[in-house]
């Protein structure tokens, strides 16, 4: 391939990548745009004095996203440690069928067993509380944390919590200083896709919280049904920072090879 | 990790003596295997598992908590026959099928690209792995700000001419194709599709192309006999993921689609928020055929990851 060609090639996948941020960016600061402008004529910090408004929605629905994804990413590391292990450690009969019980809840979308679930969640008054949608993202976070931390387990030597043992270790002390460090990268990616997938979720959200847990992609749903979009935008930008920069931090555990990449599809 | 270091070597020498001994008052193996699954499987089964049979249930016409009338296959011949579920599924199939196609290329494409860009490497994968962590949400408001008949992409089609005025831009979002939806997707699928891509073709592909270019190969064979067997296996898995998650996602089409026709997952919340609870068993139906497409999809996903793990060195 010519040097001219593949620089071409660069320039119209960055042109590519980069266009569709272009408008989102200029429309939330913009207060007037008339149609065939390129650049808005007026200007407004009405999107951020929303964003930052101490009293407003969006940082409320802020902190609900941010408990509920911190607590989803927590219990899933927790579980999956568990069923990882097995998954990594073990060679059992059935493996297949659970690996096969695991990845289904990550693909299947989770609307099509949270509308059998929905009746339940209401009946047990599950419905409509933080716990209830907590609960319900946690059914496609935790497989996704067991597989993830199971092809971490896979490639960790047991022997050396052995030796630890035999120093003299007890489990707690095995596991903090001998375990924990060896699959740090594996459950850091983990609970990072685990934070992603709850941030980012709307249709479970909607079913079990019912519009009463207002969460961020709740909260920007209902700005981009409305005719101003300056809002939208605005509110779009807080919501896609984080996942920005939690994945900035955590590229050098990230590679295309790892098992974890199912993750980015999901979101 | 120092202290794994500093024993490793004087306890492998000693052997395993008082670990055996220790070992004796463990849980037997098959029931410590069975202790760590059971956390992340109880919670598969009874809500995953649970809420399908709940779904499937549903759909034959059973009502939890209320007399039940009618059972049977009702539910599944009337979406069957429905107009808007017909258009539905072939909507849903093209623009997944279109948009997997597309990433596929584009992501390949772009791999290839970015891996000989030299000292631009750096910068051109980091750009191109920006849409990854952007929630879908996030990127269907970017189109329709970009695609929508007043959005920028008609604007600077109007500076430079190749449009001319309000109207004259084709329409792309809430339009019966769905190109805003096949947009989206692929904006952020093949740097996905891309990443699996570029993995794949670090690993020593550079040298294995070298020989084949002493040994005389031109670009077209080199690219077809030593560059594409790499790619292929992850590059197909990775596309069933991306294949899936289109087939089931519910914002996208929701926000740059239009009400007929509009994919499985729309019709689907549709009938089930409608007020008339005789459309919840056909909203059961729909979104039991997504899973069970779905489900088969990772059938095929597993089976070509492991060929493939098996096929590795």
């Amino acid at each position: 391939m010519s040097g001219i060609r593949r620089s071409v090639g660069l320039g119209l996948l960055v042109v590519g990548i980069l266009v569709p941020f272009v408008p989102l960016a200029l429309t939330a600061v913009s207060s007037g745009w008339r149609y065939p402008a390129l650049v808005p004529q007026t200007f407004t910090g009405r999107g951020v004095a929303l964003v930052f408004d101490p009293d407003g929605e969006v940082l409320a629905a802020l902190l609900t996203s941010f408990t509920i994804a911190v607590t989803v990413a927590v219990v899933a590391a927790l579980v999956g440690l568990c069923g990882g292990r097995a998954l990594g450690l073990h060679r059992f009969r059935g493996r297949r069928l659970v690996q096969f019980l695991l990845l289904a809840p990550v693909l299947v979308p989770g609307f099509a067993v949270t509308f059998g679930l929905q009746v339940f969640f209401i009946r047990y008054g599950l419905a409509d509380t933080v716990p209830g949608v907590v609960l319900v993202h946690l059914v496609p976070t935790i497989p996704y944390v067991t597989l993830v931390l199971g092809a971490t387990f896979a490639s960790f030597d047991v022997s050396y919590e052995e030796q630890a043992r035999v120093l003299g270790a007890g489990p707690v002390r095995t596991f903090v200083s001998v375990t924990l460090p060896a699959i740090r990268p594996g459950l850091c990616v983990a609970a990072l896709f685990a934070f992603l997938i709850s941030w980012s979720e709307y249709v479970l959200t909607l079913l079990i919280g019912g519009g009463t847990i207002r969460t961020l992609p709740l909260l920007l749903f209902s700005y981009i049904g409305s005719a101003d979009l300056t809002e939208a935008a605005s509110v779009s930008l807080v919501f896609a920072l984080p996942p920005l920069v939690l994945v900035v931090a955590a590229s050098r555990y990230l590679t295309g090879a790892q098992s974890g990449v199912v993750g980015l599809g999901r979101l | 990790m120092v202290l794994t270091e500093t024993i490793a070597a004087p306890v492998a020498a000693a052997g395993a003596g008082p670990a055996s001994a220790r070992r004796r008052w463990r849980v037997p193996r098959r029931a410590r295997v069975a202790l760590l699954l059971a956390p992340p499987l109880s919670i598969v089964v009874v809500f995953f598992l649970g809420g399908f049979s709940q779904a499937v249930a549903q759909s034959f016409g059973y009502v939890p908590f209320l007399p039940t009338g009618e059972v049977g296959l009702g539910a599944y011949r009337d979406a069957w026959a429905d107009p808007a579920v017909r258009a539905s599924i072939g909507l849903t199939f093209r623009i997944s099928f279109l948009a997997t196609g597309l990433a596929v290329v584009l992501g390949v494409g772009a791999a290839l690209l970015i891996r000989r860009s030299g000292r631009f490497r750096r910068v051109a994968s980091t750009v191109f792995q920006s849409t990854l962590p952007v929630p879908h949400i996030v990127g269907a408001l970017s189109m329709l700000l970009l695609l929508q008949p007043t959005g920028f992409a008609a604007r600077v089609g109007d500076a430079a001419g190749i449009s001319e005025g309000q109207g004259s831009f084709p329409i792309l979002t809430g339009d019966r194709f769905g190109w805003a939806i096949v947009a989206e997707y692929v904006w952020k699928e093949a740097p996905f599709i891309g990443v699996v891509a570029l993995s794949a073709l670090s690993s020593g592909v550079a040298e294995l192309e070298d020989a084949a270019r002493t040994l005389g190969a031109g670009p077209w064979a080199r690219f077809r006999r030593v560059t594409l067997p790499v790619l292929t296996p992850g590059v197909l898995a990775t596309s069933i993921i991306a294949f899936a998650f289109s087939f089931g996602s519910f914002e996208v089409p929701s926000l740059l689609g239009r009400a007929f026709p509009s994919t499985l997952p729309v019709v689907a919340y549709e009938r089930y928020r409608d007020t008339d609870l005789t459309s919840r068993p056909q909203a059961m139906a729909i979104s039991v055929a997504i899973a069970v497409t779905i489900g088969a999809l990772v059938l095929v996903y597993i089976a070509l990851v492991e060929r493939s793990g098996r096929r590795a060195p």
